[in-house]
């Protein structure tokens, strides 16, 4: 187990913000067209966060368009050039699925209160 | 090129420069030592004798010794063969790592795979049983195996219950990932037969090399 955890260890990254269930969180995305590189946004509640080491992942669910999408990140892609924490939510529990099956009004997620100090900066 | 003798360390996944996830399996392969050189005039066939793991020498029986110090090669726990070319440039004594292999070359890797033991139809071939439900009493049974007065036998490798796993399998093709040569490690793309601290054989790839005339 010491030798894959040395293996993963240069690849994982500690830039990312600490991000729950629940948060609101804007995923900047590296997207390669051709030649070209672009950051594309992906801006949504984070509905489960799985696995440990190199291997975690997360899940992003957004609205787009009246359709819900949901989309699972690497939590330690390199493809991921940045994540903004926008507002943390008070949830429950670890993996808020039931969010699938809401819509409009019922499916927001009440704002957690944090000290100052602790809060996102918007 | 020979071939080396490692242990299977267990899976885990790296990120490529497209920022892509490649499942791999970690190997810790060598450094292997050549104990004996076979040839065609003495032994009738030419192959390497290599081994691997270093070990207490009395940790060893009296043939494993006696053949093991005849050749200088100090006491290693696991011997294998390839077979080489009679004018490969191989002599006993010379050590093999996992420098030998190339990022993004092939390689086939022969291993154990994990045994399960006695298993019935459904779990070793997949078959799909009878009705768990509704008076069933056919839950778990091949079925019919075949017909009656002809053929009067059942056709050879029909599949029925019987051992499964703890055999021996080869994984080929598989693509070399990385090279750590500092830490004896490889890592090649997808899975390898049998479960950590197997012992495994990796070898280059023979769709690669011979079949492809090389």
């Amino acid at each position: 187990m010491e030798v894959l955890k040395n293996i993963e260890a240069p690849q994982m990254r500690s830039d990312l913000p600490d991000f729950n269930p629940g948060d609101t969180i804007r995923v900047h995305v590296k997207v390669i067209e051709g030649e070209k590189e672009r950051l594309q946004a992906f801006q949504g509640v984070v509905i489960s966060v799985r696995g440990a080491g190199l291997r975690a992942s997360f899940t992003v669910r957004k609205i787009s368009d009246g359709v819900g999408v949901e989309r699972i990140f690497p939590l330690h892609s390199p493809s991921i050039a940045k994540v903004e924490l926008l507002q943390q939510g008070r949830v429950r529990r670890a993996k808020i699925y039931y969010l699938t099956n809401l819509k409009g009004k019922s499916a927001r997620i009440k704002e957690k209160r944090v000290s100052a100090d602790k809060a996102p900066k918007k | 090129m020979l071939g080396l003798i490692g242990k299977k360390v267990g899976m885990t996944q790296i990120f490529s420069e497209k920022g892509l996830v490649i499942p791999v399996t970690v190997l810790e392969a060598g450094p292997c030592r050549i104990v004996q050189v076979k040839t065609a005039e003495k032994d009738g066939y030419t192959a390497a004798q290599v081994g691997f793991e270093e070990v207490l020498e009395r940790k060893l029986n009296k043939p494993e010794k006696g053949h093991l110090v005849r050749h200088g090669s100090g006491a290693l726990k696991h011997i294998r063969e390839f077979r080489v070319t009679a004018d490969d440039p191989v002599k006993s004594g010379d050590t093999l790592d996992v420098t030998q292999f190339e990022v993004g070359s092939r390689v086939d890797i022969i291993s154990t795979s994990k045994g399960h033991g006695f298993q019935g139809v459904v779990k070793r071939h997949h078959f799909t049983g009878g009705k768990e439900t509704h008076g069933s009493k056919t839950n778990d049974l091949p079925g019919s195996i075949g017909s009656s007065a002809w053929p009067s036998h059942v056709w050879k490798g029909k599949r029925l219950p019987g051992q499964m796993g703890n055999k021996r399998i080869t994984a080929s093709n598989l693509e070399v990932v990385k090279i750590d040569a500092d830490r004896n490690l490889l890592l090649v793309r997808g899975a390898v037969p049998g479960g950590s601290n197997t012992l495994v054989v990796i070898k280059p790839s023979y769709k690669s090399t011979k079949r492809a005339g090389r």
